[in-house]
């Protein structure tokens, strides 16, 4: 009988602990994506109280064991790992799930630079951050388009892979000057980003001088770049004259692509004209040359 | 006693009050060629440019506005900017009735010391000495409308509602196209150019770090005003950068740093250097020339900077120079750079570049 009494006592506690065991069991998916919600399912009965622990975010619920939780979508924005912990009275039980960044939706792009000269290699970068529709930074290889074109000119295209959610390119500057429309896009999501591609140094300067009473006017042909883009209007170009009176200069500025000066007169001088670190033709007048 | 003290006090205020300005005004004859002169500019370091007039000879044919204007100046130049510090005077030759006094002047001006040497020619009238006063007749520039259409450039900035990443207007790319370090007066001098590459105008600045043994600093100073700021795109600047009491010798290493910031600015005005020519004035050798403003604007102050270049091209002194008349449109102004005496044989070629301060204009 006494064993008897023992035995109901064991089977008792068993029962019991596997009854507590039992109290509050909680399962999760394994992952889901971002934004979308997710169910966890738990096993006992009463009620419980549910943390779910984000990397940026804390949430408490009531729950009642036995029954699913459903977790809204606005509570799994945050890709990272998430811990759901369910407690009654001692018991406690708890799981890890993942929430994965959604399908690409943000682009984030880094053009550099904001201007940059014609015809150079390798000048222009774009950095792409691959975003989804609640900024989380998509992980996964995504192809990602970068185009970059001037108006009347061919577009340069290439396709890039997103590396850790970061997709890079460097390109020429096109050999025509004007406002390029760098642009980036990723899946529906594009962005774009203006580069000034400007006239490079001035080539092949040259200019014509005619006498005017007094003066001089020194005028230049319209002032091109190696790639026949006119240079900007207010560009700095210098002309000097050397003469039995000494040096005289002026630095005029490029007025609709063409610079013009007013010099002193004189029957023998040699006008030369440059601009920047460019020369360009050399005039002798006067003294039979 | 109590009122005594009191009526006294106020008795020796009055006394002291009328003694300054009885003082001030009292004009003292000139009984000598250089009295004359000394006398007419202690009058104008006190501002007295009537009590000054009253040592003009009558045979100066000039009125009182007019020898104001010559001396206090106008237009905004720098000469309204300054005061007479300094008087030294020399007779060069005289006569009983007439002699030559050079006036070596020194003005406190906004940028530091401006020098003047004036050479007058002093007439005995009765008993007294005057000063022929020689006034410069500027040409008037006849009333009429001069048209600008220089372009200038405007800046809009990356706003605080652009999407992350959005890029901001850069600062223009400048470049040092060379460089010199010389020793003049136990001082290191670092000398170059310095070109604006890009297509917008910058405001350029140059700094340079002097390094001696094992890295160490030995100095580190801008080029000040020894530069043009603004550059405009493709201008070409030369910058000088003092470091004085260390010696060449003891610089390893100099560290150059340009910096350049997008500024707003105007292509306007555009001055014409003409008829630069080295010569000696006074025993002193001097890049002089005229400046011609070709626009319609007056520039209060012109700063002239002038670049001396050995027979090898490379940079061997940079100089400057405030003009303390305003460069009025059209009208030619001279101009003189010192050049240093030692300088001189060397100087095989020279550039010339001005900077210009306007009232209206902030650059």
């Amino acid at each position: 009988m006494r064993r008897l009494v023992q035995a109901l006592l064991i089977a008792a506690v068993c029962l019991f602990a596997a009854y507590a065991a039992r109290a509050a069991e909680l399962s999760a998916p394994e992952r889901v994506s971002a934004g979308t919600g997710a169910t966890l399912h738990t096993r006992g009965s009463g009620e419980a109280t549910l943390w779910i622990i984000g990397p940026a975010s804390v949430e408490k619920k009531q729950v009642r064991l036995g029954e699913d939780v459903n977790l809204q979508p606005q509570s799994l924005r945050i890709a990272g790992r998430y811990l759901a912990i369910v407690r009654q009275g001692a018991a406690t039980d708890s799981a890890w799930f993942e929430v994965l960044p959604a399908a690409p939706a943000n682009v984030n792009f880094l053009a550099r630079p904001s201007r940059v000269p014609v015809d150079r290699r390798d000048v222009i970068s774009g950095v792409a951050f691959v975003l989804d529709a609640y900024r989380n930074l998509v992980l996964e290889a995504t192809p990602v388009r970068f185009s970059l074109s001037v108006p009347d000119a061919p577009a340069v295209t290439r396709i890039e892979s997103s590396k850790l959610g970061i997709a890079w390119v460097r390109l020429d500057s096109t050999r025509k000057q004007g406002a390029a429309q760098f642009i980036a896009s990723a899946g529906d999501a594009e962005v774009r980003r203006v580069v000034q591609e400007t006239a490079s140094d001035p080539c092949n300067l040259r200019m014509r001088a005619t006498s005017a009473g007094n003066h001089i006017v020194v005028e230049t042909d319209p002032v091109r770049d190696c790639s026949g883009n006119p240079v900007p209007d207010g560009t700095i170009v210098t002309f000097t004259q050397v003469d039995a009176k000494g040096r005289s200069t002026v630095d005029a500025r490029v007025k609709k692509g063409i610079a013009r000066a007013v010099l002193p007169s004189s029957d023998n001088a040699t006008i030369s004209v440059a601009s920047g670190v460019v020369l360009g033709n050399e005039i002798h007048l006067g003294g039979g040359q | 006693m109590k009122r005594i003290l009191p009526v006294l006090m106020i008795l020796l205020v009055v006394v002291l009050v009328a003694a300054a300005t009885v003082g001030s005004g009292r004009l003292i004859r000139a009984t000598s060629p250089q009295g004359a002169v000394e006398q007419l500019f202690a009058h104008v370091r006190a501002r007295d440019y009537k009590g000054a007039y009253s040592y003009v000879a009558a045979a100066s044919n000039v009125d009182l506005p007019a020898f104001t204007r010559d001396l206090a100046g106008k237009d905004g130049s720098l000469r309204t900017y300054s005061a007479l510090a300094e008087i030294s005077t020399r007779v060069l030759n005289e006569s009983p009735n007439e002699a030559n006094v050079r006036a070596n002047l020194e003005w406190a001006t906004a940028v530091g010391p401006f020098y003047d040497t004036r050479d007058l020619k002093v007439v005995k009238e009765g008993s007294d000495w005057r000063v022929l006063w020689p006034l410069e007749k500027a040409p008037n520039l006849p009333p009429q409308v001069i048209p600008v259409n220089y372009l200038r450039w405007d800046i809009v900035r990356h706003g605080g509602e652009d999407d992350w990443g959005a890029q901001n207007v850069e600062a223009p790319r400048v470049r040092i196209i060379s460089m010199n370090a010389i020793e003049k007066d136990g001082a290191t001098v670092i000398l170059g150019e310095i070109v604006n590459e890009d297509t917008v105008p910058g405001f350029v600045s140059v700094n340079a770090t002097l390094l001696g043994q094992n890295g160490s600093t030995l100095g580190e100073e801008s080029s000040f005003d020894k530069i043009s700021h603004v550059l405009l795109p493709k201008e070409v600047s030369p910058f000088r950068i003092d470091f004085p009491g260390i010696r060449l010798a003891a610089v390893k290493n100099v560290r150059m740093q340009p910096s350049s910031l997008l500024v707003p600015a105007s292509a306007d005005p555009v001055m014409g250097v003409l008829h630069q020519r080295l010569e000696q004035v006074r025993g002193h050798n001097v890049l002089a020339g005229e400046l011609m403003n070709e626009s319609g604007e007056t520039v209060n102050i012109p700063h002239v900077l002038a670049t001396f270049y050995d027979d090898g091209g490379r940079v061997i002194w940079v100089s400057d120079a405030y003009l303390d008349r305003a460069l009025l449109p059209q009208v030619p102004l001279p101009f003189a750079v010192p050049l240093r005496d030692d300088v001189a044989p060397k100087v095989h070629s020279y550039r010339v570049t001005v900077n210009q301060y306007s009232m209206d204009r902030p650059l």
